[in-house]
């Protein structure tokens, strides 16, 4: 109990004391790109859901997506016998724990607590970190427990750094940047005397991949696009309904004032 | 009365069911108060006729209750109150019950917009002096539906199971653990838990779908009963039974509920639902403010997460919560319980209040002392939204209508509007060293608003009242 309460005390502050964060990538998605989800489908079932489930996503759901029951059953049915089964994992959450430290969270709707834009830029900034246990750490997401599993295709990146005496410098810096970058700031006492404060960290491609750097970003757009979908599958649906519930409402509220004038006309 | 004296009940108009209808009325209304109770709460309630836009919120508050409750219905049959099945379920709702997504996002939205009705129905509460004799009752039970309705959306947030569902509840239940004394225990009380856990999910089902709506359904047919015992208010302030036909009896400026206002009140609530109907269908999470981002993911008692925030709704007085620091308390809380028994003491000449007034002043300062901040924190929320009832004995402006009243009160309304804004702001945001003072001043207005209001409400130079309602 009294853990519990300064547990929370203290956590208010901290919302505020972590570093400035990575600017986040506008995520090119399209929930209405069949083709693009499909792909992501694909990237998901093979890379993802060996240590992820998406426990509340059903495969016969892929169907919405254009997949016949054929193609579902043929090529992303790895942990499941029949496609009405729910996208789960083999292995236990005890093991899970074992093996890799932490359970994997659950994917289904991911999408929905991190947003589109957070995943698109994660997934895009792994580097290379030797003092990690896996080896690898995140820009997005400082000493993530998950390694880079797409790294065969996206090759492999290093952090690198850049000293500037001011922030318009290193901000003008980074905007030539294709990849994800933050700028720390440190305390005139830590810079010493040549006075450059401000380092501009962003990652670097050292050994390539089997894709392109184009290739692997439109390998992610194509991921999150799916999971995107997947964390809300009704939600072209609801906005089509949407537009025809408004229209019947529209014609409601025009019957009703009319009604309204009709009745009240007489009042003075 | 016996069955026979009653009068046949008949329809006007023709018709060749009419006569089949008006012997199925009589019969019915010889044995149930049919007619009365159509004639003295629709037919026959006589309500000024002169409503504006802010008279729209108690139906619409009204409908949105129905909506909560219908919604509710069908979310409980897919709904599994269980720590290890609750949020998928809801999931389960969302995918794969027939239009579960709709139903489910009536129900969150519904929420949100209960409150916005709500304050709404309130603030016009505040603009026109609704609270005033005859209707302090009218308004202590609508404070009570305020509160019920609180415990309700409180009790009802923990069900999805998300992560700020369960550090919500951990933060609010934890609320009740700094009552001195009793406070510890009290908490392990209401979670059944040592923790939020399934046995709290339980509990909190229970009052959620069951023990609150029943207290919110009797108080809301309190407020009907008591709003027509009294007479509806409106927006010039001024009794329409102080003009009457003189053959009739029926007030000048009045029409019938019905038809005149159950027609205005149709379009009020089909303009209501375009505007709801548009959040539901193309914004159902409101850009964070109606579904966090955080509830997303499934409650996980060994991460609590970096930001907990209520929603909306609550954070005005979760901001006078964490604005109350310990230098609060000393600089400002106690000065100003100081200055406000001396403003008493010096105002009133009853010796026994005068008696009172030091006497709890004095024990307050004792506390202020010897409690922590914490405690006061939550004393202060408490205190800003229960300072409401009060509202009838605090305004003493000799007319209710802001639009007969001075400078004073409505320059105190408009503080008082923005301050509820700048809290509520404050309250989905992080804490900062300028946000908690931003607070602070913010909480300091918030009081002086009710605290003071005695003597500026008195003091404004208010215009005189017409004496019948200007029909604008």
């Amino acid at each position: 109990m009294r853990v519990l309460l300064l547990l929370l005390a203290l956590a208010a502050p901290l919302a505020f004391a972590e570093e400035e964060s990575v600017r986040l990538d506008a995520a090119p998605i399209d929930p209405r790109d069949v083709a693009s989800l499909q792909a992501g489908a694909r990237t998901f079932v093979n890379y993802c859901l060996n240590c992820h489930s998406a426990g509340v996503m059903r495969y016969s759901k892929l169907l919405e997506i254009g997949l016949t029951e054929q193609q579902i059953k043929e090529n992303l049915l790895f942990t499941a016998d029949k496609v009405g089964e729910l996208m789960n994992v083999a292995m236990s959450r005890k093991d899970a724990k074992e093996w890799l430290g932490t359970v994997p969270p659950d994917l289904s709707v991911i999408a929905r607590a991190r947003g589109a834009d957070w995943l698109y830029t994660y997934l895009r900034s792994f580097y290379r970190d030797r003092e990690s246990a896996t080896g690898w750490n995140n820009m997005v997401y400082e000493h993530v427990a998950m390694p880079h599993v797409l790294w065969t295709l996206s090759g492999q990146q290093v952090q690198v750094e850049r000293k500037f005496k001011n922030m318009e410098q290193a901000e003008a810096s980074a905007r030539q940047l294709k990849n994800a970058w933050k700028v720390d700031e440190l305390t005139p006492e830590q810079a010493g005397k040549d006075e450059e404060r401000f380092i501009l960290k962003t990652i670097r491609t050292e050994t390539p991949g089997s894709l392109s750097q184009l290739e692997y970003d439109v390998l992610v757009r194509d991921l999150v696009n799916f999971m995107t979908w997947m964390s809300e599958p009704n939600q072209l649906e609801r906005k089509q309904y949407g537009y025809l519930v408004l229209l019947v409402l529209l014609v409601l509220v025009v019957l009703a004032y009319l009604l309204y004038k009709e009745f009240w006309k007489d009042v003075h | 009365m016996a069955a026979a004296e009653k009068q046949p009940v008949t329809i006007s108009g023709v018709g060749p069911l009419n006569g089949a209808m008006s012997g199925l009325l009589t019969w019915i209304d010889q044995r149930f108060p049919l007619m009365d109770l159509w004639y003295s709460h629709l037919a026959k309630y006589h309500a000024p006729k002169n409503f504006n836009f802010w008279y729209y919120f108690g139906s619409l508050s009204l409908f949105v209750l129905v909506l909560q409750l219908v919604t509710g219905i069908f979310l409980t049959m897919n709904y599994k109150p269980d720590a290890a099945q609750a949020f998928a379920s809801v999931e389960y709702i969302m995918r794969e019950v027939p239009a579960g997504w709709w139903i489910r996002y009536m129900h969150s939205t519904g929420a949100s917009f209960f409150f916005i009705c709500v304050y709404l129905h309130m603030f016009r509460g505040l603009l026109y002096g609704s609270y005033r004799k005859p209707r302090e009752l009218l308004w202590i039970f609508g404070m009570l539906i305020f509160l019920c309705l609180m415990a309700e959306a409180f009790f009802g947030y923990l069900l999805p199971w998300g992560q700020m569902s369960y550090w919500g509840a951990q933060v609010i239940v934890n609320l009740f653990g700094a009552i001195p004394f009793i406070g510890p225990d009290l908490a392990i009380w209401i979670r059944g838990d040592y923790v939020v856990s399934d046995a709290t999910l339980n509990r909190f089902f229970a009052f959620h779908v069951i023990a609150v709506p029943l207290v919110l359904l009797a108080l809301v047919g309190a407020h009907l009963l008591a709003l027509h015992e009294v007479g509806s208010n409106n927006p010039d302030g001024v009794e329409i039974k102080n003009a009457k036909d003189a053959k009739t009896g029926i007030p000048l400026d009045s029409v019938p509920f019905h038809p005149y206002y159950t027609v205005k009140d149709t379009f009020g609530v089909a303009v209501f639902l375009v505007v709801f109907s548009i959040v539901v269908f193309f914004a159902p999470e409101a850009g964070g403010y109606f579904l966090e981002a955080n509830n997303f993911i499934a409650a996980d008692p060994l991460k609590t997460p970096p930001h907990i925030a209520p929603v909306w709704y609550f954070t005005p007085y979760y901001s006078i919560l964490r604005a109350t620091t310990d230098d609060f308390v000393r600089w400002a809380l106690t000065p100003g319980v100081i200055a406000f028994a001396a403003l008493i003491i010096w105002s009133v000449k009853n010796t026994v209040v005068r008696g009172a007034v030091g006497a709890i002043a004095a024990l307050l300062l004792i506390g202020f002392f010897n409690l922590d901040a914490k405690v006061w924190g939550v004393v202060l929320m408490g205190v800003s939204v229960t300072i409401f009832f009060l509202l009838p004995w605090l305004d003493r402006s000799p007319v209710k209508s802001i639009r007969y009243k001075g400078p004073i009160t409505k320059v105190a309304l408009a503080l008082f509007v923005v301050t509820f804004f700048v809290l509520g702001y404050l309250g989905t945001e992080g804490v900062t060293s300028g946000r908690t003072v931003a607070a602070q001043i913010g909480t300091a207005v918030y009081f002086l608003f009710f605290f003071l209001m005695p003597w500026w409400s008195k003091m404004d130079k208010c215009k005189p009242e017409p004496q019948r309602v200007t029909g604008k």
